[in-house]
């Protein structure tokens, strides 16, 4: 590609972004109401977001690989244990991630 | 509103956004290396990351750069891996309503981590709501902007065994979603995103499971509609 087409592929992927980003508010703008299943939906939506985004971290994960995703499954629990008994994000976050380091680095290579 | 104010704002909405600023500086610096490995110079993953500001859909725009020249392709793509961002628009509405001109920034850099942060973390007392979240979105995506530029130039120059270390963003997104999850009145939501989205990555692959999975949280929640409008009701004494 020459750099004119680079810029323009990279005009196109912020634009899609963008549209995907934007595309609520330009629906349903704040000027006017809302209708109520949509207003609903904003109430009981972001739970539900929070939960696809959990398992979209872990769309790559081969569950069927040699490490059967339990470097995954191991350091998530790990948080989850932790987060519930000492309720401290950093805490939580940090002893997660070099579990998770520690798992593939050493015992999952 | 007063300098003070947005100072005081900038002040509350830093400590948030610690856990976003390790895991965007390493990311971003990992993308920079990989756009600058590629072959592209060194201002481009700074480009992308400032235009563009979504993570993993950067990733693949190094591939799509790789190709053979499609625009098209390249849009219709995007509209897919980026389609989750549908819901945090639908869930903000609400909460963004008041943020006047700075809410075209904020929506433009809805990130699945700013999204999470900005739907969870309160204000102290005093604090401007808006400026806070705009804020939050500011910090965040100069994290971003930091790393991917720092990754461009220096790239070649880092060397250690940072293996397993992105499984830091997996940490946060559960994190928040724990701390949602014991706050919240009930976990029909929760538990429904959850299910459902399993559900669609066993039907479905890595590539394609997203949609079918945001249809299926849709149609969920829409036939609870009944019972959980009642709850919600009960348990704010019938406040809406």
């Amino acid at each position: 590609m020459t750099l004119t087409q680079l810029l323009i592929t990279i005009a196109m992927v912020s634009l899609g972004t963008i549209i995907t980003r934007f595309l609520p508010f330009i629906l349903f703008p704040a000027g006017r109401t809302t209708p109520k299943y949509i207003q609903y939906l904003g109430r009981v939506l972001p739970p539900a977001a929070l939960g696809l985004l959990v398992i979209y971290c872990l769309k790559d994960v081969d569950f069927a690989g040699a490490a059967h995703g339990l470097p995954e499954l191991i350091a998530m629990a790990l948080v989850t244990a932790l987060h519930f008994w000492k309720k401290n994000t950093l805490l939580s976050i940090a002893a997660g991630t070099v579990c998770y380091m520690a798992l593939v680095q050493f015992m999952f290579v | 509103m007063d300098k003070g104010a947005r100072a005081a704002a900038l002040r509350a909405a830093f400590p948030h956004t610690v856990p976003v600023m390790t895991g965007y500086l390493f990311l971003g610096t990992a993308y920079g290396i990989f756009m600058k490995t590629s072959g592209f110079p060194w201002w481009f993953p700074m480009l992308t990351s400032i235009t563009v500001f979504a993570g993993a859909m950067e990733f693949v725009t190094v591939n799509l750069l790789l190709q053979a020249f499609n625009p098209l392709n390249a849009l219709a793509l995007t509209l897919m891996v980026n389609a989750r961002h549908l819901f945090y628009g639908l869930a903000m509405l609400e909460r963004y309503r008041e943020a006047g001109r700075k809410k075209l920034y904020m929506i433009f850099g809805l990130t699945d981590e700013t999204f999470s942060v900005n739907l969870t973390a309160e204000p102290p007392a005093g604090v401007d709501r808006q400026w806070f979240m705009f804020f939050i979105t500011l910090l965040d995506h100069s994290y971003w902007v930091t790393g991917a530029t720092l990754g461009g130039i220096f790239g070649s120059l880092i060397q250690f065994n940072a293996r397993g270390l992105d499984f830091m963003m997996t940490a946060l997104l559960l994190v928040i979603f724990l701390n949602n999850w014991m706050h919240e009145k009930h976990h029909w939501s929760s538990l429904i995103g959850l299910t459902v989205t399993v559900a669609a990555r066993l039907l479905f692959s890595a590539a394609t499971f997203v949609i079918p999975a945001m249809i299926g949280i849709i149609g969920a929640l829409t036939l609870l509609r009944a019972p959980l409008q009642r709850i919600s009701d009960e348990r704010t004494g019938g406040a809406s």
